[in-house]
């Protein structure tokens, strides 16, 4: 058969009717757009949630004092003071996974600077931690291990921090007093913006650990030690030589329990994509619902269509056409009038996905696998529910056909 | 020479309506040369239009044998049915049938979409050909509502010709026209079977078969009779007469 004259034909057909044809494609137009921008706002968030947990650090492993067991009296995570300097040192020395170690001691304390006054978390840390935490540094310098061994009374200030001691002005080189000891700030960390949690991850201030430890802290609590392993692929490898060095360190008997807590950030992914992934299945199912409601309304107009032109058919029957030329022409529209509606709702989905994604403040990723599976289902759809209407058109019998009124 | 462009013989054809068994044609005979100009007459229900109808490879017999330019229709399959009405026959309706919203000559061209055989070499030249042998050369883009009964009816006789027919079947073609587009028609018939198409045209107007060079009269689904008409009329020299009308369009 000629294709393109039966093409032009069907596109003839279906403008005939424009309003007709818009009414029907609608269908088909809400099913494809709802599924275009629902994937693209879906992977987008996706993206969004992968980005916010990497700014975590980069194959980050927690480490957390075990909680107190005294009496009966179960305490909460880190309240049994079981994570040394030392533990620190070996992990440094034993555990070749990881390619960074820090401990992260944590002191809650008001910041006074020349006219203003903050309170804030002061994290006391290793250079490292810069690289296990992706914190980069924008302007000044990171304190090194002479200031470690010093105990020198420098500090890094997070943007918020920064900008609330000092509005305006450039921190480096000022001094700052924390619980009366004074400290040179060295350098402002740039900008991580709010965590997947929501918290202000720039609100803080970094010194280093034995600062913090032996100036502002008590000497001896390090309640958590971040690391980072050295690949993604070595995280479960990094985590077992963790617990072996710990549990040696502690000289913990074979059948006793940890007494830390060891979490990856590959957990707190999974959960973020577990439901994201949940919502996107369940919203896509409606729209395939819609779908098919499309489709039945191109077969209803494609009954209406073949009554209404019996006549043709009957001529196009009288003047040599097979039965399967009717066929052929009849899917061809239904197919054209799906498609026409699928690329219509492509069109329609994306420009609504990257509304709504600025409306929601969400990032948008188009797929090309997937407007190519909308082209290539939306035609199906035409021609599967094209087929009933075709096949009536086709089987008429043309001295009927031809007298039909 | 291929003489005899349609044999028909002792055709009949029964209906079953249910528990009754209608005989719409009862033991039919009829032959007819190439370059004849045959009216089949008759009143409703006399059988004409069935005849016409297995003429047209629309129907099949109940019994009885039909050739068509040589080709035993017997019981051939849909498909070839198809194919035999693409190659051998040209419709000429009542109605028009033409298609609406499509311009004259892509419906003369209609018939050349199915012809699977590609026996016209060149569709859209054999269109605008068939047009200007009917007298429509200059209206080829024109739509049928842009088009008087008279010229519709003329682009349906050009859509006939285009596949290059054996034989061309009108059935009623005048039936929707008034009396000097009917002439008209009937000019361009004996125009054309003067330049050699063999022509069968079923009416039930005894005045319009007086046109023909032979006519047919059924009755009960039986040939009543069949002789030539004796000093058929012309259409030209009637036209000539007839009082001249507003020219349509």
């Amino acid at each position: 058969m000629k294709w393109r004259k039966l093409l032009k034909v069907a596109l003839q057909s279906i403008a005939r009717n424009k309003m007709r044809s818009l009414l029907t494609m609608l269908g088909i137009i809400i099913g494809v757009g709802s599924v275009i921008s629902l994937v693209a706002l879906g992977e987008g968030s996706q993206k969004d949630i992968e980005g916010q947990v990497a700014s975590l650090g980069t194959n980050l492993l927690m480490i957390q004092a075990g909680s107190s067991h005294i009496g009966g009296v179960q305490g909460g995570a880190g309240t049994l003071e079981a994570l040394t300097m030392a533990d620190v040192a070996l992990l440094q020395k034993d555990a070749p996974l990881l390619q960074g170690v820090s401990p992260e001691i944590r002191v809650q304390s008001q910041v006074v600077a020349a006219d203003h006054n903050w309170n804030t978390t002061i994290f006391g840390v290793f250079p490292d931690y810069l690289m296990i935490r992706n914190f980069p540094l924008a302007s000044g310098a990171v304190f090194g291990e002479r200031d470690l061994a010093t105990r020198a009374k420098v500090a890094l200030l997070g943007k918020t921090v920064a900008d609330q001691l000092f509005p305006g002005e450039d921190p480096v080189g000022a001094r700052i007093r924390i619980r009366n000891v004074p400290f040179l700030v060295v350098g402002i960390l740039a900008s991580k913006g709010p965590s997947a949690m929501g918290s202000d991850q720039d609100d803080v201030i970094l010194a280093p650990a034995t600062t913090v430890l032996y100036r502002l802290g008590d000497g001896k609590t390090v309640r958590s030690i971040v690391a980072s392993a050295v690949s993604g692929e070595q995280m479960a490898g990094a985590k077992a030589e963790i617990t072996a060095v710990l549990r040696e360190a502690h000289r913990l008997a074979p059948d006793a329990v940890d007494d830390f807590h060891l979490r990856d950030q590959t957990e707190i992914n999974q959960m973020a994509t577990r439901v994201t992934g949940t919502l996107t299945l369940l919203l896509t199912a409606i729209a395939g619902v819609s779908l098919v409601v499309g489709g039945i309304g191109i077969m209803n107009i494609m009954l209406v269509s073949v009554t209404e032109r019996t006549r043709e058919i009957g001529l196009r029957l009288s003047i040599g056409a097979r039965p399967r030329d009717i066929l052929s022409q009849f899917l061809l529209e239904a197919a054209t009038l799906s498609l026409f509606g699928g690329i219509l709702g492509i069109v329609g989905g994306l420009g609504g996905a990257f509304l709504g994604g600025r409306l929601l403040g969400i990032s948008v990723v188009v797929n090309p696998g997937v407007i190519v599976v909308a082209v290539l289902v939306t035609g199906a759809i035409g021609i599967f529910f094209g087929f009933y209407p075709a096949r009536k058109a086709a089987n008429l019998n043309p001295i009927d056909a031809l007298r039909y009124e | 020479m291929n003489a005899e462009t349609l044999l028909v013989r002792d055709v009949t054809k029964v209906f079953n309506l249910g528990d009754v068994q209608v005989h719409a044609l009862r033991g039919v005979s009829l032959s007819v040369r190439q370059g004849e100009f045959v009216a089949v007459m008759g009143s409703s229900g006399s059988g004409k239009s069935t005849l016409m109808n297995i003429l047209g490879c629309l129907d099949l017999p109940t019994s009885g044998d039909y050739h068509l330019d040589g080709v035993a229709v017997g019981s051939l399959s849909r498909n070839r049915l198809a194919d035999l009405r693409n190659e051998k026959i040209g419709f000429v309706f009542q109605g028009f049938n033409l298609l609406a919203r499509t311009t004259a000559l892509e419906n003369v061209e209609l018939p050349l979409l199915y012809d699977r055989r590609h026996r016209v070499a060149r569709p859209h030249e054999a269109a605008v050909e068939a047009l200007t042998r009917v007298g429509l050369g200059e209206r080829l883009h024109h739509h049928p509502n842009q088009l008087s009964g008279g010229q519709q009816q003329r682009v349906a006789i050009a859509r006939a010709l285009v596949n290059q027919p054996a034989i061309v079947l009108a059935d009623e073609p005048t039936g929707n026209l008034d009396s000097r587009t009917t002439l008209e028609v009937l000019a361009l018939f004996q125009q054309l079977n003067r330049e050699g198409l063999t022509l069968i045209l079923v009416t039930h107007e005894a005045e319009v078969a007086r046109y023909a060079s032979r006519r047919v009269e059924l009755r009960d689904g039986r040939v009543l009779r069949d002789e030539p008409v004796t000093a058929p009329r012309d259409a030209v020299a009637d036209l000539a007469v007839q009082p001249a009308l507003e020219e349509e369009s």
